[in-house]
C-alpha cells in the first residue's frame, strides 16, 4: 500500500509572476488558482469538463482548469481571466466588447468565454460566425444567450454584428 | 466534485513509469491528458491511489509518417494530429474523426492514447482505429513490446486488453498508399462534441473510373465496443458506391449493432442513426473529391 499522500509546493507562473502553494495532490489547478491564489475570477462549474466556466490559457492554449491537477502544470505558464486586460483598472478590446454587445448577464460563464474568445482572436483576428460558434462550442452559458457572445466577438473583431 | 486523494509522480522516463505501474499495479494509473480520466475521478468512478504523469516524456510524443504506417506516440495532443498536414495526407480518417472530438480546450489537453485506452464505445477515436485496423504497442516491465490490432485491445465499455503493469506507447495507423482515398466521418450527439449517440466512419479509395478498390468501415456507439465490418467493406470491392449498394451495406451493418437505451435514445432509434449515418459517410466518402486540398 501507498503511504497517504502528503501536501507538496507546486510552483506555476500566473500571468507572468512566478506563484507558489502548498497542496494536496489532487488539487486542481482551478482550486489552485482560486482558494491558494486568491484569483477568483476563473470560475468553477461542472468540475468535470462540461461548462467551460473554468477555462485558462495553459502556455497560451485554452484548457479547462478543472481536468488538469495543479502539480501537472509545475513550472508552465498559466493566464487567466485576470491577464487578459492591458492594465489593472482597463479592459482588453474583447472585454470593452462584452460589455457593449450585452454578451453577459449573470457572468458564470463569462471568464470561460473571454478566454475561449481571446484564443479564437489571436489565432484567428476576423473569424466568421460559423467559428465564432465552433470556438465557444465547450463554453455553456445559460442566461443571455449566444447571440451577444458572437456578435461581441464580431464588433471586437471591427466586424459588424449580425444583431445591433 | 473534487477526486478521491492520491499520490502522483512524475515520471522521468518511460522506464521510471513502467517500473512504478509494476509496482503499484492496479493501485497506479497512467495519466496523460486527463481529460477523460480527471473527469472519472471527480465522479469517484475512478480512484487511483497513485497518478503516474507521462506528460512529459518526449518518446511518447510525436508523429512519424512512413509509407506504410503512420507511428504516433501514445501521448500526442489531439490538437497536433488534428493541425498535422502531413499525417492527414497519410491518415485522412484522424481529422475527419477529430472533428467530432470534445471542443478546442479538451483537444488541446487530451491525446490520441488517452481516448483509446479509455475505451468509450461513444468516442470517435477508437472507431477510427478500428475501422482503419489500428495497431496499439503496449509496454511493460515484465512483458516488454506487445502489440494489439485495435479489434483485440477493445474488449467492452471502458475495459481494454491493457494488463495493469501495461502502458500504451504508440498507436501504429496504416497508410493507404495510393491515388484516390477518401473518407468520411459522421455522428449524432446531444451537442456537437459530446460522445456519440450513435457515429458512422470509413475510409474508402477509388479508381480512376470511381470503382472502389479498397474499404473500410465501421459504427461507434451502438455497442459495446467499437464495430468494424471488413467482410461488408470487402463487398464494396469491385463496385461502384451508389445508393442502393450503399443502403444495403448500412443496413446489414446497423443489424449486426447491439445498442443500448437510455434516456436520450432507445436501442432501436440508435439502430435506426446506425444505418443512416453509414449510408451517408459511404456515399459523402464516394462522392467527395479524394484527397481534397488542405
Amino acid at each position: 500500500m501507498l503511504a497517504p499522500p502528503s501536501p507538496v509546493t507546486v510552483e506555476i507562473i500566473v500571468n507572468g509572476t512566478p506563484r507558489r502553494a502548498c497542496v494536496e495532490p489532487r488539487t486542481t489547478l482551478v482550486d489552485f488558482l482560486r482558494e491558494h491564489l486568491g484569483l477568483t475570477g476563473t470560475h468553477i462549474g461542472c468540475e468535470h469538463g462540461i461548462c467551460g466556466a473554468c477555462s485558462v490559457l495553459l502556455e497560451g492554449e485554452p484548457v479547462r482548469a478543472c481536468c488538469l491537477f495543479a502539480l501537472q502544470v509545475e513550472g508552465l505558464s498559466v493566464t487567466t481571466v485576470e491577464g487578459l486586460a492591458p492594465a489593472r483598472g482597463e479592459l482588453s478590446r474583447l472585454q470593452n466588447a462584452f460589455c457593449e454587445a450585452h454578451a453577459l448577464q449573470c457572468g458564470y460563464c463569462t471568464p470561460g468565454m473571454l478566454i475561449a474568445c481571446h484564443d479564437l482572436l489571436a489565432r484567428n483576428p476576423r473569424p466568421s460566425e460559423e467559428e465564432i460558434r465552433e470556438a465557444i462550442g465547450g463554453n455553456l452559458c445559460r442566461c443571455t444567450g449566444y447571440q451577444q457572445i458572437v456578435d461581441a466577438v464580431k464588433l471586437a473583431s471591427g466586424q459588424e454584428a449580425a444583431h445591433g | 466534485m473534487k477526486a478521491a486523494p492520491f499520490a502522483y509522480v512524475r515520471a522521468e522516463s518511460l522506464d521510471h513509469a513502467l517500473d512504478l505501474l509494476a509496482a503499484y499495479g492496479g493501485e497506479a494509473k497512467p495519466i496523460a491528458g486527463g481529460q477523460s480520466l480527471v473527469p472519472m475521478m471527480a465522479m469517484r468512478l475512478a480512484r487511483p491511489a497513485l497518478l503516474v504523469d507521462i506528460n512529459r516524456l518526449p518518446a511518447l510524443k510525436g508523429v512519424a509518417v512512413g509509407p506504410r504506417c503512420a507511428v504516433m506516440g501514445a501521448t500526442t495532443r489531439q490538437r497536433a494530429v488534428e493541425e498535422d498536414a502531413a499525417l492527414h495526407r497519410a491518415v485522412p480518417l484522424l481529422r475527419a474523426a477529430l472533428a467530432w472530438v470534445g471542443h478546442v480546450q479538451t483537444r488541446n489537453r487530451g491525446t490520441v492514447g488517452g481516448s483509446l485506452a479509455h475505451a468509450d464505445p461513444s468516442a470517435e477515436l477508437p472507431l477510427a482505429a478500428c475501422v482503419l485496423d489500428a495497431t496499439l504497442v503496449l509496454q511493460s516491465r515484465a512483458g516488454g513490446e506487445r502489440r494489439l490490432s485495435a479489434a483485440d485491445f477493445f474488449l467492452a465499455p471502458m475495459v481494454t486488453a491493457a494488463e495493469e503493469a501495461e502502458c500504451l506507447t504508440a498507436i501504429e495507423w496504416p497508410v493507404w498508399e495510393g491515388p484516390g482515398v477518401a473518407c468520411a466521418f459522421e455522428e449524432v450527439a446531444i451537442r456537437h462534441g459530446d460522445f456519440a449517440m450513435a457515429a458512422a466512419a470509413c475510409q474508402i479509395q477509388l479508381d480512376a473510373d470511381g470503382v472502389c478498390r479498397r474499404a473500410a468501415l465501421g459504427l461507434g456507439g451502438v455497442a459495446g465496443t467499437p464495430l468494424a465490418f471488413p467482410d461488408l467493406a470487402a463487398q464494396l470491392e469491385g463496385r461502384r458506391i451508389h445508393e442502393r449498394l450503399a443502403q444495403e451495406v448500412a443496413e446489414a451493418a446497423a443489424a449486426r449493432s447491439e445498442p443500448g437505451s437510455d434516456t436520450h435514445a432507445d436501442a432501436e432509434y440508435r439502430r435506426h442513426l446506425a444505418a443512416v449515418l453509414l449510408r451517408r459517410v459511404l456515399l459523402r466518402a464516394a462522392g467527395a473529391p479524394a484527397r481534397a486540398p488542405i
